[in-house]
C-alpha cells in the first residue's frame, strides 16, 4: 500500500523504471519460448530473433530517456520499490530502483552501447554461426545478450547493495556464457569454455569481498539501503573508522574482480575468446566498469577513509601502466584491445579512488563509446579478413595461387593484416577515429575526460599523475602500433589482400559511435562541467570542482603527440614492410625487439603472470584437493579408520571372544554344561558373519543390558 | 478430532494406503505399481498442501496437535503426539514433493521388481513425515529409526556393485549415533518424568554438565546423519550405491533430519549446551564447507561429486543453525530446503545420464550441451542454484546464513569471531571452482566420445520430472518471503528461548 502511494505522487515517467529490466526479460522469454522454431520455419528468422532481441534492448533506452527527462524536472530523483524480497529479523532488502543522476547516467550508457552492438550483431553473428558451423546457436546469443541487459540494468538501478549485488553477479554469468559461447572451439576444443570459467571463478574472488563488506555494512549500519547507510556514514566513522576501512577495502577487491583490475585482472584478457560483440559490450564498455560505478555510488563512504582512497588510487594507477606496457607487446588485435581496456579501468578507478567521482565517470562514459567503437571496428577487421580467406577458399585459381592459408591461420593476428585501408574504408575511418580519442588528442572525447583525471590527480596524488601520465604515452605508441600494422602499407595475408567490408547492419552501428565518440567530450566541457552539476544531486558533497589546467592539458596532448610519432617511427609502411623482407629466420617477431628485446619479451609474456598463479595458487588447490580426496579422505579415513580400524577390529574382537570362550569352556567343562556353552559361542560366533540385523542384534542387546541396569538399579 | 481423520495422521500415514494396494498387484504389473506409487505420492503431496492451508504462519507455537496415549509405563508415559510447526512445516511440503518427484524419475530406472521397490519407497516416506511432525521423543525415535529399514533394502537390492557394503556400513553407522540419542532420551524420560517436547521444555533446569553430555548423545545422532565432518564417510558409499531415487531421498530428506534435529531438539532441550557449544559446531561445519568442496573438485565419479558437495552445503546449514539469530537459522532452515531442491534435482540429473550411458565418470562425457539442449540447459540452472547464484535459491540460504554468523561473530554473539563466516565465504567460490568444473567435464568442449554423439535428449517425462524443483529454484531465489514467513515466528521464539535460557553464558 505505502508503495503504490509513493509511486502515484511521483513525476509521471519515475514509476517507469521497472520496465529497463521487465523489457529485455520479455525479449529474452521471446527468444527462449519461439526463437528455436522461428530460425528453423522463417526464411528471415534471424532477423527476427534479432530485432526482437535488439528493440528489447532500446525500449530501455527509450525509458532511459524518459526517466532522464524527469529527472530534468526532479534532480532528486527518487526511490521505486517493486517487491520485498527478503526479510528476516531486522534484516531487509527490497527489489526496489533507485532513479538518480548517477543510475541514469549508467542506465543511458548500457542500453545506448548495448542497443547499436545488439543490431550490429545481427550482421556479425550471421557469418559468425556459419563460420563456427552451428547457425542454430544464433538465437541463443541473443537470448545471452538480453539476459545480460537484465543483470546490467539490475546492478545500476538497485536501491541497495544486496539488489545490486544480483546483478553484479548476473552479469558474470553472461560473461561466463559468453565467453563460452563456443564453448566447442578454442584450443583443443575446450579453450573457450576454460576462458569463461576463469572469468567466472575469478570474479567471483572479488564477489567474496563484495559478500564481506555486505555483511560488515548490514551490522554496522542495520541496512542495506544506499540512502540509509550514506545517511548514516559520518556517525558511523566517528564512532569506529575501522569498519568504513574495513568494507571499503572488501568493495576494492570486488572492484578489482569485475573491473580486471591488479591482482585479479587476469581473466579479461583470456575473456577475448567470446565473440567479438561480446567483448565490446561487455569486456568493454559496460560489465567491467561496473567496479567504477560501485565506487562512485560508495563516493560517501569512501570520502570517509582517506586510507581506503590511497589504495584504490594506487591499484587503479599502477594497474593503467602495467596493462598499458603488455598492450604494446601483443600481436593479437582483441588483446592489444584488451590490455587497453584494463589500463583504461586503471584510469577510472584511480579517478574515483581519489575522490574525482565525476572525472572517472566522465571517463567511464566516453570510454564505452570509443572502446565499444573499437572492438566492434575490430569485429569488422576480422570478419573483414575471414571474408578475404573465405574468399580464397572458393575460388580455385586464387586457391592455387595464395600458399599461406593454412587451417592455423589466425584471423585476429595483426601481422596477418596491413593495407586494410583501402579495403574497409568505413572501418578504417571508425578505427582511426576510436584510436585517436583513445591516444587522449584533443577535440575528441577520450581527450576531455582523460585530461580531466590527469588534472585531478595532478592536485592530489602527484605519484598517481606520474603513473597515469606514463601509461597514457604507451596508449598512444600502442594505438599508433595497432593502426599502422593493420591499415596501412600493403597486405602480409593472401586474406587480408582480400578482405572486404562489412554489411551496413554493422557499419552503420559502428558510425553513429564514431559520432558519439567525436561529439561525448560536450558532456562535460571545461566552463560548462554539465555532467558535474548533474551528478551533484546525487553526490552532493562529495564532488569537488574539476579545474581545467591548461599545463597539463598540454603537456599530455604534446606527450601523446610524441609518441605517435615515437611509434610512426617503428612502424611506418616504409620501414615496417622494409623489417618484414628480411628472412624470417633472422628478423625477430616485432621491430621493438631490436632496440628493447628482454622488456618486449616480458611485455609479449604478460610479465608470466598466468604462470605465476598457476604456480603459486592453482597448482597447490589441486594437488590439495586430490591429497584430500584420495590420501586423507579416502585411503586414510574411509578404507583404513573406518574400514580396517573399525569394522575390521570389531570383527576380530568378537572372534577372540568367540574362540577363547568356546575353547575355555571346553577345555574346562566336558559335560552338558559344554553343549550349552557350545551353542553360546555358536550365537556369538555368528556375530562376525558381516549380517547387519546380526550387527544390530548386538547393538539392541548392549541397549537392553544399559536399559535393565537404569531401571532396575 | 478423529484419530484417523486428523490431517497429520493423514499425511503421515496415507502412504500405507498405497502399500496395501501395491500388496494385491502381481509382480509383472510394473507399470501399474509404478502408477499407484505416484498417484499415492501425489494424494499425500496434496494433503501436505492441506496442513499447509491449515497451518497459521503467525502462530509461533505447535499447531494441529493430536496427542493421545500410546503406551502407558510406570510414571512417565509414551503419547502418540504429532504436531507441526514453523520449524517443520516446510521439511514436511519438501519430503511430499520430493517423494513424488522421485517416483516419476525412477520410472524406467527402476525395471527390477518394481513393486516391492515403491513399497519400500512408499514406507519410507511414512517414516520421514513422522520424524519432522513427531513431537514426543520416543515416537521420534522410532520413526527415526524406521526410515534407516526401507533405505537399508533400497540401497541393498536396488543399489550399484557395492551394494550391501554400502547399505551394512549406512545402516551401522546411522544407528551407532542413534544408540547414544537413545539413552539420552531414556535419561530425559526418568529423570524430567515426560518424553512429550512442550512439557520438556517447560521443565527446563536440567544441571548444566548433565546437559552438556545430552546435547553431545543427541547430537552423535544428528552429526551422523547431517553428516558433519569428521562423520561424513558413510555418505559417498551410500550415495554412490544407491539407486537415483535413493539418493534424491538420501540428499534431499535423509540429511536434512540431521539438521532437523539439531534445530528442534538440541537447541531447545539444551540451550546451554548449545551456546557452549556453539563455536564448537560451527567450526565443524566450516572445515566441513571447505573441506567438502575441496574433496568434491577431485572427484571423477560424478555422484561422487554431488555426494561430497552435500557435505559442503551441509556445512552451512549447520553454520546457520549455530549461529543462533534469526538471519542464520532462519536462512539455515531455508537452506535445508534449497539442498533438498538442488542437489535433489542434481541426482535426478546424474541419473539421467547414467541411465543413458551406464557411466559416471565424468571422462566419458564432453560436449554434451550440443547433443542435450534442454538437458543442458536444466542442468546449468541446477548447478547454478548449487552453486548460489543470486536471483536463484541456494542465493538466498547461503546470503542469510552467512549474514547470520557474521552477526553472531559480533563480541559476546554466539560464534564470537567473524573468522566463521569469512572462512565459510571462502567456500562460496570453491563452490564454483567444483560445479564449474563438472558442468564444462560434462556439456562443455567438442564431443569426443562416438556414442554421445547419438543420446536423445529428454523425454517429456523427464522434463516434467524436473519443472517443478526449477520453478521453486527460481520462486525461493526471487521471492522467498513466503517461506520465510510460514518460519519466522517459531524462529523467533525459538531463538528468544535458547537467548533467555543461556543469558548467563552467552557473556563470556
Amino acid at each position: 500500500m505505502f508503495f503504490q502511494e509513493t509511486v502515484s505522487q511521483a513525476p509521471q515517467f519515475f514509476g517507469l523504471v521497472p520496465w529497463i529490466v521487465f523489457f529485455p526479460v520479455i525479449g529474452l522469454l521471446f527468444n527462449i519460448a519461439f526463437g528455436g522454431m522461428i530460425l528453423k520455419r522463417s526464411p528471415a528468422g534471424e532477423k527476427i530473433v534479432g530485432w526482437v532481441a535488439s528493440i528489447a534492448s532500446g525500449l530501455t533506452f527509450v525509458v532511459s530517456v524518459l526517466l532522464l527527462v524527469s529527472l530534468l524536472g526532479h534532480p532528486e530523483g527518487m526511490v521505486v520499490p517493486l517487491a520485498e524480497w527478503i526479510k528476516i529479523g531486522s534484516f531487509s532488502a527490497n527489489w526496489s530502483f533507485q532513479v538518480d543522476t548517477l543510475s541514469v547516467v549508467m542506465m543511458l550508457v548500457v542500453s545506448i552501447v548495448g542497443t547499436l552492438i545488439h543490431i550490429y550483431s545481427i550482421g556479425y553473428m550471421h557469418e559468425d554461426v556459419r563460420h563456427n558451423g552451428d547457425p542454430g546457436r544464433y538465437g541463443r546469443f541473443f537470448v545471452f545478450m538480453n539476459l545480460f541487459i537484465v543483470s546490467m540494468m539490475i546492478l545500476v538501478s538497485a536501491d541497495n547493495y544486496l539488489m545490486l549485488f544480483v546483478g553484479w553477479e548476473g552479469v558474470g554469468l553472461c560473461s561466463y556464457l559468453l565467453i563460452g559461447f563456443w564453448y566447442d572451439k578454442g584450443e583443443d576444443g575446450i579453450g573457450n569454455a576454460v576462458a569463461g570459467k576463469k572469468a567466472m571463478i575469478t570474479t567471483r574472488i572479488g564477489d567474496v569481498g563484495m559478500l564481506l563488506a555486505l555483511f560488515a555494512m548490514f551490522w554496522a549500519f542495520g541496512s542495506l539501503d544506499f540512502n540509509t547507510i550514506f545517511a548514516k556514514a559520518p556517525q558511523v566513522a566517528a564512532a569506529s573508522p575501522v569498519i568504513i576501512l574495513l568494507i571499503t577495502l572488501f568493495m576494492l577487491v570486488a572492484v578489482t574482480g569485475k573491473s580486471a583490475q591488479i591482482p585479479l585482472y587476469v581473466w579479461l584478457p583470456d575473456a577475448m575468446a567470446g565473440p567479438t560483440p561480446v567483448s565490446a559490450l561487455i569486456h568493454a564498455a559496460t560489465m567491467v566498469t561496473a567496479g567504477v560505478y560501485l565506487v562512485a555510488r560508495s563516493a560517501d563512504l569512501y570520502i570517509l577513509e582517506p586510507q581506503a582512497q590511497f589504495m584504490v588510487t594506487l591499484v587503479g594507477s599502477a594497474t593503467a601502466l602495467f596493462a598499458a606496457t603488455i598492450a604494446v607487446g601483443q600481436f593479437d588485435i582483441k588483446k592489444v584491445l584488451a590490455y587497453s581496456t584494463v589500463s583504461q579501468l586503471g584510469f577510472m578507478v584511480a579517478a574515483v579512488g581519489m575522490g574525482a567521482f565525476v572525472a572517472g565517470m566522465f571517463h567511464l562514459v566516453t570510454h564505452a563509446f570509443f572502446k565499444g567503437l573499437l572492438f566492434l571496428s575490430a569485429g569488422s577487421v576480422i570478419q573483414g579478413v575471414e571474408r578475404g580467406a573465405h574468399h580464397i577458399e572458393h575460388d580455385p585459381k586464387l586457391k592455387k595461387q595464395s600458399k599461406s592459408l593454412g587451417p592455423d591461420f589466425d584471423p585476429q593476428d595483426m601481422r596477418n593484416m596491413g593495407g586494410l585501408r583501402s579495403r574497409m574504408k568505413v572501418t578504417f575511418w571508425v578505427y582511426l577515429i576510436g584510436a585517436i580519442s583513445l591516444s587522449g588528442l584533443p577535440p575528441l572525447a577520450g581527450f576531455w575526460s582523460k585530461d580531466e583525471i590527469l588534472a585531478e590527480a595532478n592536485k592530489l596524488y602527484i605519484w598517481a599523475y606520474v603513473l597515469l601520465a606514463i601509461a597514457a604515452i604507451f596508449t598512444a605508441f600502442y594505438m599508433t602500433r595497432q593502426v599502422l600494422m593493420v591499415f596501412f602499407g600493403k597486405p602480409r595475408s593472401a586474406a587480408a589482400e582480400h578482405a572486404q567490408e562489412s554489411p551496413p547492419v554493422m557499419t552503420i552501428p559502428l558510425m553513429i559511435l564514431a559520432g558519439l565518440t567525436v561529439l561525448g567530450g560536450l558532456i562535460n566541457l571545461p566552463e560548462f562541467h554539465t555532467l558535474e552539476h548533474w551528478m551533484e544531486h546525487t553526490l552532493g558533497q562529495a564532488i569537488h570542482k574539476a579545474e581545467f589546467v591548461m599545463l597539463v592539458a598540454a603537456l599530455s596532448t604534446v606527450l601523446a603527440l610524441l609518441a605517435i610519432v615515437a611509434g610512426w617511427w617503428f612502424y611506418n609502411p616504409r620501414r615496417y614492410e622494409a623489417f618484414w623482407a628480411e628472412p624470417a629466420a633472422k628478423r625477430p617477431d616485432d621491430p621493438l625487439r631490436r632496440l628493447i628485446g628482454p622488456l618486449f619479451e616480458l611485455w609479449k609474456n604478460k610479465y608470466w603472470i598466468d604462470e605465476l598463479y598457476w604456480a603459486a595458487i592453482l597448482n597447490p588447490y589441486i594437488a590439495l584437493s586430490r591429497f584430500l580426496a584420495d590420501v586423507v579422505d579416502w585411503r586414510f579415513w574411509h578404507d583404513w579408520f573406518h574400514d580396517q580400524a573399525l569394522f575390521g577390529g570389531f570383527n576380530r574382537l568378537t572372534g577372540l571372544l568367540a574362540g577363547r570362550i568356546d575353547l575355555g569352556i571346553i577345555d574346562g567343562i566336558a559335560n552338558g554344561l559344554g553343549t550349552l556353552a557350545q551353542r553360546v559361542a555358536a550365537v556369538l560366533r555368528s556375530v562376525q558373519t558381516g549380517f547387519v540385523r546380526n550387527y544390530a542384534l548386538s547393538i539392541f542387546l548392549g541397549v537392553v543390558i544399559i536399559l535393565g541396569y537404569l531401571l532396575l538399579r | 478430532m478423529n484419530f484417523l481423520l486428523h490431517p497429520l495422521t493423514l499425511v503421515t500415514f496415507f502412504p500405507l494406503v498405497g502399500v496395501v494396494v501395491l500388496l494385491f498387484l502381481r509382480d509383472e504389473q510394473k507399470t501399474l505399481a509404478r502408477w499407484v506409487a505416484l498417484v499415492t505420492s501425489l494424494i499425500t503431496f496434496g494433503i501436505s498442501l492441506a496442513v499447509l492451508a491449515q497451518f497459521n504462519p503467525a502462530n509461533p507455537d505447535l499447531q494441529l496437535a493430536i496427542d493421545l496415549p500410546w503406551i502407558p509405563l510406570a510414571g512417565w508415559e509414551i503419547h502418540y503426539f504429532l504436531a507441526v510447526d514453523g520449524l517443520s512445516i516446510l521439511l514436511v511440503l519438501l519430503t511430499t514433493l520430493l517423494t513424488a518427484v522421485s517416483v516419476l524419475s525412477t520410472w524406467t530406472a527402476v525395471e527390477d521388481r518394481v513393486k516391492q521397490f515403491m513399497i519400500f519407497f512408499l514406507l519410507l516416506e511414512v517414516g520421514m513425515v513422522g520424524v519432522f511432525l513427531a513431537q514426543d521423543l520416543f515416537l521420534f525415535y522410532v520413526f527415526w529409526e524406521f526410515t534407516l529399514v526401507p533405505m537399508y533394502f533400497l540401497i541393498g537390492i536396488w543399489g550399484g556393485g557395492r551394494r550391501t557394503y554400502a547399505a551394512v556400513k549406512f545402516f551401522l553407522y546411522t544407528m551407532a549415533g542413534s544408540i547414544l540419542m537413545l539413552l539420552a532420551i531414556l535419561w530425559l524420560g526418568i529423570y524430567q518424568g515426560s518424553f512429550q517436547m512442550p512439557a520438556l521444555i517447560a521443565k527446563g533446569g536440567i544441571p548444566a554438565n548433565i546437559e552438556f553430555w545430552l546435547f553431545l548423545a543427541f547430537a552423535a545422532a544428528f552429526a551422523i546423519k547431517v553428516p558433519m565432518w569428521p562423520l561424513h564417510s558413510w555418505l559417498p558409499d551410500a550415495h554412490v550405491e544407491a539407486p537415483t531415487a535413493g539418493s534424491v531421498i538420501l540428499a534431499g530428506v535423509l540429511l536434512k533430519m540431521g539438521t532437523y534435529g539439531f534445530l528442534r531438539f538440541n537447541l531447545s532441550l539444551f540451550p546451554q549446551a548449545t551456546v557452549q557449544l556453539a563455536p564448537w559446531m560451527a567450526g565443524l561445519a566450516v572445515i566441513g564447507i571447505l573441506y567438502g568442496a575441496a574433496v568434491s573438485y577431485a572427484q571423477k565419479d560424478v555422484k561422487k561429486l554431488v555426494a561430497y558437495s552435500s557435505v559442503s552445503h551441509l556445512g552451512f546449514v549447520m553454520l546457520g543453525l549455530f549461529a543462533l539469530n534469526p538471519q542464520g537459522v532462519q536462512g539455515g532452515i531455508l537452506q535445508m530446503v534449497n539442498h533438498g531442491l538442488s542437489t535433489g534435482a542434481l541426482f535426478i540429473i546424474v541419473g539421467m545420464i547414467y541411465e543413458r550411458r551406464h557411466t559416471r565418470e565424468m571422462d566419458a562425457f564432453g560436449g554434451l550441451w550440443k547433443v542435450m539442449p534442454i538437458y543442458g540447459a536444466l542442468t546449468l540452472i541446477v548447478a547454478l542454484s548449487s552453486m548460489g547464484l543470486p536471483g536463484l535459491n541456494g542465493f538466498v540460504g547461503e546470503f542469510t546464513i552467512l549474514l547470520g554468523a557474521w552477526g553472531a561473530g559480533q563480541p559476546g554473539a554466539a560464534l564470537g569471531s567473524t573468522w566463521f563466516a569469512g572462512l565459510a565465504a571462502v567456500g562460496v567460490i570453491l563452490a564454483a571452482v567444483y560445479i564449474l568444473l563438472m558442468f564444462q567435464k560434462l556439456f562443455l568442449g567438442p564431443v569426443t566420445k562416438e556414442e554421445n554423439r547419438v543420446l536423445l535428449d529428454l523425454n517429456w517425462r523427464e522434463v516434467v520430472t524436473l519443472v517443478p524443483l526449477i520453478v521453486l529454484i527460481f520462486w525461493i531465489g526471487l521471492y522467498p518471503k513466503p517461506f520465510f514467513m510460514l518460519m519466522a515466528p517459531a524462529v523467533d521464539k525459538l531463538v528468544a528461548a535458547v537467548q533467555a535460557a543461556s543469558a548467563v553464558a552467552l557473556i563470556p
